[in-house]
């Protein structure tokens, strides 16, 4: 066999470890709690002015839960974060990544298993958030073909922000710190047009509002959703996910090749 | 070094294996041959080093210094290749808590990238070897430490391993469990396997190793079969405890080579502490018709072999460190 079929078996052979792992002590899921509260309590509770501010047509509280929505998403994949670094910088305190290291398996297929098991538990809580926001007015007016790129441009968010997070609980050496580092990935969606326009914000905020990765991601997704204007945040939404997954990517491998002794 | 023919019958070659952590060296000149199909054990005090060799020797951590072939490969050259070759049960487990023991080992068979089949029915004779057939079902976290250590080393005969290293590998097993493990050991040895093993009891090294290291301070003090470790121990004795001053008196003058120790009515009279020295002795005592309130016998342990190598005994040191 080849080291490319190697790799892609024991990639598979990890990812069913971790879906073991997932069934058994789902983290990522619990954290599917979080997006919900805030997505019914800015619906609810700040909703009414919220949605006043906007300035649309219907106004007040139905507009707001269309506002919001893509916001709560990104809030939902950076609490999945958590839930990835925090599962990785566990199971790296267990005596059987040891073991791993002392075998001739594909090196990269112990994190391929995590980022795979984590991408499909956020997007299964993506679709349950989804699923809330319909209940509480979120009225999309896509049509399948931009659902699949809405799907999309979610996995792609997904697969970066979970490369970031295994990076970050590879290191350090508390499962404590490694469920602290991705926190401010959950403020970015506040710090952008998750939840007011970026324009009603003060220059200094606007402007890091405007240039951080997130902003064109939920641009893009409220374009596709929604159907407001996208311009070239898709290209941007896009050039932020590659740029962060490689760069991740190459962080992880590196900290995970480390000498464990040095 | 050696010839092409001696070479392919060394399992393990070792020559100046160097390790430091910080200031502390842990391993300062190492040099070994382990022939193939053979028994290694490397005995040493706690902080000795014996986890820090075992953890370079098996491709887990890099070494400062000095070389190391494994089946006659270069370590740091070809790692998977090494990889391919050895299994490890490390001193600490290395078993996954959240799936159950049948689960555990066939991820083991799924990385070693045997057939399905093959995999699930190496799966099913290790759990019955191991008697773990009805624990297999639960997940591992539930099992206590010596299924664990069994799973551990289940798991890392997966494969078929040629050169196995075993960390302590009946740390905390009862007595039982232990000679279930040597048995184990020895069965391994006899199909062709060679086996580097670590563990503080002479008594284990001695029932199982066809050779035998010291290890002290970063160095090997002393290396030889059992046998030839034994002869330069003289720690074994055995001990005798007397009612009274003159029954200790009369028992120092039959037995000449004898140590007395006047508070305690106690005589240390050297011997190999095999039947027929204990019979001989017991003969004597009898012909000059001696009391004797209680005897015990007091064989070689790793207190003696390391007062005899270094001078001072293993315990004083581990106190002093
Ligand atoms: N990761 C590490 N960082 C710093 N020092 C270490 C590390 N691992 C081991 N050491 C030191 O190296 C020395 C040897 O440790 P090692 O674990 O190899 O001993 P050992 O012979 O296996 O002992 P034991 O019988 O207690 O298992 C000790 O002084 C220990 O403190
Ligand atoms: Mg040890």
């Amino acid at each position: 066999m080849s080291t490319l079929t190697y790799a892609v078996r024991d990639s598979k052979t990890m990812l069913r470890r971790n879906l073991i792992h997932m069934l058994r002590y789902p983290i990522a899921l619990m954290l599917v709690g979080i997006p919900v509260i805030l997505l019914l309590l800015f619906v609810y509770v700040f909703g009414g002015t919220l949605g006043a501010g906007l300035g649309g047509v219907s106004g007040g509280r139905a507009e707001y839960a269309n506002y919001v929505l893509p916001g709560i998403l990104l809030i939902t994949v950076a609490c999945a974060a958590q839930g990835t670094a925090i599962s990785v910088a566990m199971d790296m305190t267990e005596g059987i990544i040891a073991r791993f290291r002392t075998m001739a398996i594909f090196r990269p297929s112990v994190l391929t298993g995590h980022v795979l098991s984590s991408m499909i538990q956020t997007m299964l809580g993506l679709a349950v958030v989804i699923g809330v926001g319909l209940l509480v007015g979120f009225r999309p007016t896509a049509n399948a073909i931009e659902w699949v790129a809405a799907t999309g441009v979610l996995a792609m968010i997904t697969l970066a922000v979970i490369w970031l997070s295994v990076a970050c609980g590879l290191v350090t050496k508390s499962v404590e710190t490694a469920s602290n580092l991705p926190m401010p990935l959950i403020l970015l969606p506040f710090l952008g047009s998750g939840f007011v326009p970026t324009d009603s914000m003060p220059a200094a905020v606007r402007l890091f509002a405007d240039y951080q990765p997130f902003t064109p991601v939920m641009e893009t997704l409220r374009g596709l959703l929604l159907g407001t204007a996208i311009g070239n945040n898709a290209i941007l939404a896009v050039a932020w996910c590659v740029v962060i997954t490689l760069a991740s990517y190459l962080w992880a491998k590196k900290l995970y090749n480390r000498d464990p002794s040095r | 070094m050696a010839t092409a023919t001696s070479r392919s019958a060394i399992a393990i070659a070792v020559t100046g294996l160097r390790k430091s952590y910080g200031d502390n060296v842990v391993l300062d000149g190492i040099d070994l041959h382990i022939a193939e199909g053979t028994i290694f054990a490397l005995l040493g005090p706690n902080g000795a080093g014996k986890t820090t060799m075992v953890q370079i020797l098996s491709t887990l951590i890099g070494a400062d210094g000095g070389h190391v072939r494994i089946a006659g490969r270069e370590l740091t050259q070809e790692p998977d290749a090494v990889r391919d070759l050895i299994g490890v049960t490390g001193q600490f487990s290395a078993v996954d808590n959240l799936l159950t023991g049948e689960e555990n080992l066939n991820l083991m068979a799924d990385l070693r990238h045997l057939a399905r089949t093959e995999g699930r029915r190496r799966t099913a004779d290790l759990l019955a070897q191991f008697e773990l057939t009805e624990a297999g079902k639960k997940q591992a976290v539930t099992y206590s430490g010596g299924m664990r250590r069994r799973l551990d080393l289940a798991m890392t005969l997966v494969g078929d391993p040629r050169i196995i290293f075993l960390d302590e590998p009946t740390a905390g097993l009862d007595p039982r469990s232990r000679r279930t493990m040597w048995q184990i050991i020895r069965d391994l040895v006899a199909s062709g396997v060679t086996i580097f093993l670590t563990t503080q009891y002479l008594e284990e090294a001695d029932q199982l190793a066809d050779q035998i290291a010291l290890l002290d301070h970063g160095r090997l003090i002393a290396e030889g079969t059992p046998d030839e470790l034994k002869r330069l121990i003289p720690g074994g004795h055995i001990r005798l405890q007397f009612a009274d001053l003159h029954g200790l008196e009369s028992a120092a003058r039959a037995f000449a080579e004898s140590t007395r120790d006047d508070d305690t009515f106690t005589l240390q009279v050297p011997s190999d502490g095999g039947v027929r020295s204990l019979r001989a002795l017991l003969d004597q005592l009898d012909m000059a018709s001696i009391e004797v309130d209680s005897l015990s016998v007091h064989t070689p342990d790793l207190d003696d072999v390391f007062l005899t190598f270094t001078g001072q005994p293993d315990t004083e040191r581990a106190t002093v460190r």
